[in-house]
């Protein structure tokens, strides 16, 4: 399934002293299999437009197109829909309720409906999806986990509605390095094995990185930049204009081109910028 | 979602007003109270009319926000109306039917009545929307103040409705946002019938609760270890003084008063 955005403007508090325009005339497209990040400062709108893709929220002029079709039109069953198109918000672990691990990720599939055995499928495989073992949680209750297990739980519960369009706002967010690069393996694998289509909201320029194939730079409301990590981290300084930092690889590349060293200035993954620097290296050597 | 849900209604302008004394405007908006009780004639409510305004085109607040305050009575107005449209006994009778009589008596005191509920409304809803909810307690907090001497908590009574009014909004953004997130589960708050709109209450109120506490226990943390201790010995960043202007709005509500009374004797 594709989404695309015509023209979304957004603003909150229409018609009051407290008038903000948190999104102002952006358009941009995801197609199926696509892994996007959308970057931006706080404040930039990327909270507010990802609460339209799965109409959450309603804009205040243009459109949001599932496969083509207005999102907000008048015979669509949002209901369904949003089981379709699934949205891990921030801080997700602020939003589980039930006695155990099981109960809680089996909240959406009972609400789609499910019959009983298919419910148990779903739980174990959204466990299955984020590490954690059936055996060993399922009774236990979400409040007695860590902070990065209570995340998979909350990622788990989205995930057992099998949606096939998976959204996520800032899910690293306020998690030690370990936890983090757990949420980041699970998310590649659901990319690659599952061929979830993701969208992921994030300001940690390193997880960016590592799994978008497509980046959308946001500042103000609008959309200052799109194209892939390669293009975008090239641009160091627009980057720095608007507040934003670029991987920290692309960024010691930055500045060893300016020390006069002969580089190609997109490169922003740490592998390959090692593996730059160890050919050049052995070039020196050899000569 | 819950965003057109206004507490506290404080409308943030610049003006003489908001820049009066809270002390002073809670005082004054007791003796407009006093005032609108006062008051028994329509001459002397065209007078507190024209004060409204003027003081609400003095603050700088549109008209239109003060008589927004009065939606949410409006059920209680009417009801006044009616009840004492149709009970009041009096002499000239405007319409009889069935049991139902309506005379001139009836009708005046109909109209003086919700016009005096309606001014009480207006009159305090221009004190909060002028006055920040961190001045208010302040404020309220200063004219308790002498209870200390029978060892009433006026401090703990100000910091703690001060801390409540602060949360309103956070809390609300929590609910509005766990919604969001529970909706995007498939959760369904609207349809359903009174059992299954309860229940489906629970994965709002759990989070809530849970997030309600983790930030209670956060903010003691945060106060202790700013060794806050309560009131004693608590200097203040803002202190409150008297200006001119305090006192010219003293006078103006004296003005008013005396109006009303003058009015009240001479008519």
């Amino acid at each position: 399934m594709s989404i695309e955005a015509v023209h979304l403007t957004h603003c909150y508090s229409e018609g009051s002293a407290f008038r903000t325009v948190a999104l102002d005339d952006v358009s941009f497209r995801i197609d199926e299999g696509e892994f996007v990040g959308i970057i931006g400062h706080t404040g930039s709108g990327k909270s507010t437009l990802v609460q339209h893709l799965n109409g959450l929220l309603k804009p205040s002029s243009g459109q949001v197109l599932i496969d083509g079709e207005d999102l907000n039109g008048e015979h669509v069953n949002r209901r369904a829909l949003r089981q379709r198109i699934g949205l891990v918000f921030q801080y997700p672990e602020y939003q589980l309720f039930e006695e155990t691990v099981a109960k809680d990720i089996a909240f959406g599939p009972k609400n789609q409906g499910l019959s009983a055995d298919e419910i148990n499928v779903r739980v174990h495989y959204a466990m299955d999806c984020v590490h954690l073992d059936y055996e060993k949680y399922a009774d236990r209750s979400p409040f007695e986990l860590s902070g990065g297990q209570m995340r998979r739980v909350a990622i788990a519960g989205v995930l057992a509605m099998r949606p096939s369009f998976l959204i996520l706002d800032e899910p690293t967010a306020g998690l030690d390095p370990k936890g983090r690069d757990r949420i980041l393996s699970i998310l590649e694998d659901l990319h690659s094995g599952e061929h979830v289509t993701m969208l992921m909201v994030s300001h940690s320029m390193d997880d960016m990185a590592r799994l978008a194939t497509r980046l959308i730079v946001m500042s103000e409301g609008k959309i200052v930049a799109q194209g892939t990590p390669r293009e975008i981290f090239a641009q160091v300084d627009m980057m720095t204009s608007i507040g934003l930092d670029v991987p920290d690889a692309a960024r010691l590349c930055r500045l060893l081109k300016d020390k006069g060293y002969d580089i190609p200035a997109d490169l922003y993954r740490p592998d390959e910028l090692k593996a730059y620097l160890l050919s050049l290296w052995k070039e020196a050597r050899s000569c | 979602m819950l965003s057109n849900i206004t507490m506290g209604q404080y409308y943030p302008v610049d003006s003489k007003v908001h820049r009066l004394d809270p002390r002073i405007k809670l005082i004054l908006t007791i003796v407009f109270i006093v005032a609108v009780f006062l008051a028994k004639t329509f001459v002397g409510y065209v007078i507190l009319f024209l004060f409204v305004y003027g003081v609400s085109r003095l603050a700088n607040v549109p008209f239109k926000m003060l008589l927004r305050g009065l939606k949410p009575l409006r059920l209680i107005l009417i009801l006044t109306f009616l009840l004492n449209l149709f009970f009041t006994t009096g002499e000239t009778v405007w319409v009889e039917f069935w049991i139902i009589k309506i005379t001139k008596e009836g009708f005046l005191q109909a109209l003086f009545y919700s016009l005096r509920l309606a001014f009480l409304v207006v009159g305090t809803s221009l004190l909060t929307l002028t006055t920040s909810p961190v001045a208010l307690s302040d404020g309220i907090e200063m004219l308790l103040s002498p209870l200390k001497k029978i060892h009433f908590p006026a401090h703990e009574l100000a910091m703690m409705m001060t801390i409540a009014l602060r949360f309103i909004p956070t809390l609300l953004e929590e609910t509005d946002k766990i919604m969001k997130a529970q909706m995007a589960r498939g959760a369904d708050f609207e349809s359903g019938n009174l059992v299954s709109r309860a229940k489906a209450m629970v994965p709002l109120l759990v989070p809530l609760f849970v997030s309600a506490f983790r930030r209670a226990g956060d903010l003691a943390m945060a106060m202790e270890s700013r060794c806050y201790h309560g009131g004693e010995g608590r200097t203040r960043l803002r202190v409150l003084k008297l200006t001119r202007n305090d006192g010219i709005a003293c006078l103006v509500m004296l003005l008013l008063l005396a109006l009303i009374i003058l009015e009240k004797t001479l008519l």
